[in-house]
């Protein structure tokens, strides 16, 4: 399997949506806390000032621009009309994300 | 599953996928804005207790996940697992549920 | 340089050859000097050696390609090449495939013309520059060669997918305004083995030898399904 433009970009989008996939049900779980109270949730977002806790957040963050990027190609490739300039879509994704990832370390 | 239920599928996976792409826009700049400097509980729910626009805008957020992730993860089950038939649909059944209801206890969490 | 080639079916072993190289020296030049001087039990398959027929078809290095149509040059790294048959599609001996699954998803996929006229009818006119003509005539020249069907992931995934010929052909039949079996053809296209399962990895587009990009039709077929689920006439 050869892995060129489209297969990496599409095998970014997979393996980030499965990761997210994974964590949203923690995430889920996390806010919903905050039905028993705003301490509770206090307690978990404790969990926040340790950097690996950060280093995965802005991990999370950057998957997410990930598998939104991969799936703006997508539908662009599905639902517009077809041009030579596929290829740069896959380039465009990565750009995006990569600025996602950016602006929220800088944010951190 | 019958082909036109497949072809449903997919267009409520991309259906889906357009309006997280809206979502998540906002999510994400809302996320690098709030967590300047640090989170608290108190900041968040400053925000969005009692707030009927995130109240609604987080139940469109979750109602279209659990769409869109048991949907693209049936791809990732058959081709990479190799798992097909109706217990591995059934068992995705079961993760839309957990979605739903998981995330609406969180949507539900910070408005009240 | 070294040349290992495949031999055997699925179960079998790479045997490596010593060919000399040449200037202009493509592939199937290689494979051809194998066969005549060094191992005359070497199968393989190859008819018009110049581009149109598409036979030569294998694997070179890892990706799939017309042997006639590939210069050694181009390949061979550090004096070595290795030469398999096409991926996904069973082993007959060596180098040649049964293409015969490949065919069978054209026709499940309904790739064949269906038209209305007879021969005592006039012929239907059809404007060049119609959208409709357009699309069928940036697709129809596949001489199903399998090189797509090698090339794509979602068949190694999925073996009743049918594929970017099959799926690029249903997609010049259905954009043919003379053909009526249109909603016949997107309910074989449809579903889990059919365009929806493309994940628009574009290996097709990448290695098609001439130049054609499954991707847009299947991408076509992918609104087209839609649109018939839509007004309720799937």
């Amino acid at each position: 399997m050869s892995l060129h433009t489209g297969t990496l970009a599409a095998l970014v989008h997979r393996l980030s949506g499965i990761l997210l996939a994974l964590f949203l049900p923690v995430h889920f779980y996390a806010i919903g806390t905050t039905l028993e109270s705003a301490a509770a949730f206090d307690a978990l977002l404790a969990w926040t000032q340790y950097p690996l806790i950060k280093f995965g957040e802005w991990g999370i963050v950057l998957l997410l621009a990930a598998h939104l990027g991969g799936g703006l190609r997508v539908l662009a490739l599905e639902f517009l009309p077809w041009r030579d300039w596929q290829k740069s879509l896959a380039a465009a994704a990565a750009a995006l994300a990569l600025a996602v990832g950016l602006a929220f370390a800088l944010a951190l | 599953m019958n082909v036109k239920a497949q072809a449903v599928l997919w267009v409520a996976q991309r259906a889906s996928a357009a309006v997280l792409a809206l979502c998540v826009t906002v999510h994400l700049a809302t996320m690098v804005y709030a967590i300047r400097g640090g989170l608290s509980a108190a900041e968040i729910l400053s925000r969005t207790r009692g707030s009927v626009g995130w109240l609604v805008f987080y139940t469109v957020f979750v109602l279209a996940v659990t769409v869109h992730a048991p949907i693209g993860l049936r791809a990732v089950l058959e081709e990479w697992f190799g798992w097909r038939g109706t217990a591995r649909d059934v068992l995705l059944v079961g993760l839309t549920l957990l979605l739903a209801v998981l995330g609406m206890r969180a949507v539900l969490g910070v408005f009240l | 340089m070294q040349v290992r080639v495949w031999r055997g079916k699925a179960d079998g072993a790479f045997q490596a050859f010593e060919v000399p190289r040449h200037a202009s020296q493509t592939v199937l030049d290689a494979v051809t000097h194998i066969q005549r001087v060094l191992d005359p039990t070497l199968a393989y398959r190859f008819a018009c050696r110049v581009g149109m027929c598409g036979s030569c078809a294998m694997t070179v290095n890892g990706v799939p390609r017309w042997t006639c149509r590939t210069h050694v040059d181009k390949v061979v790294k550090n004096d070595r090449m290795e030469l398999a048959p096409l991926r996904n599609l069973p082993v007959i001996r060596d180098l040649v495939t049964d293409m015969s699954g490949f065919f069978d998803k054209w026709a499940k996929a309904k790739g064949r013309f269906s038209g209305s006229r007879t021969r005592n009818d006039d012929f239907q006119k059809i404007e060049p520059d119609s959208s409709g003509r357009i699309a069928v005539d940036a697709g129809i020249e596949c001489i199903g060669c399998a090189v797509c069907y090698s090339a794509c992931d979602v068949v190694a995934a999925r073996p009743d997918y049918l594929g970017p010929a099959a799926l690029n052909r249903a997609w010049t039949l259905v954009q043919d305004e003379r053909d009526t079996r249109t909603l016949e053809r997107l309910r074989a296209v449809a579903g889990d083995a059919g365009c929806h399962s493309c994940h628009t990895h574009m290996s097709c587009t990448e290695r098609c030898p001439k130049g054609i990009s499954p991707t847009a039709g299947i991408a076509g077929l992918k609104r087209k399904v839609s649109l018939a689920l839509l007004r309720n006439t799937l």
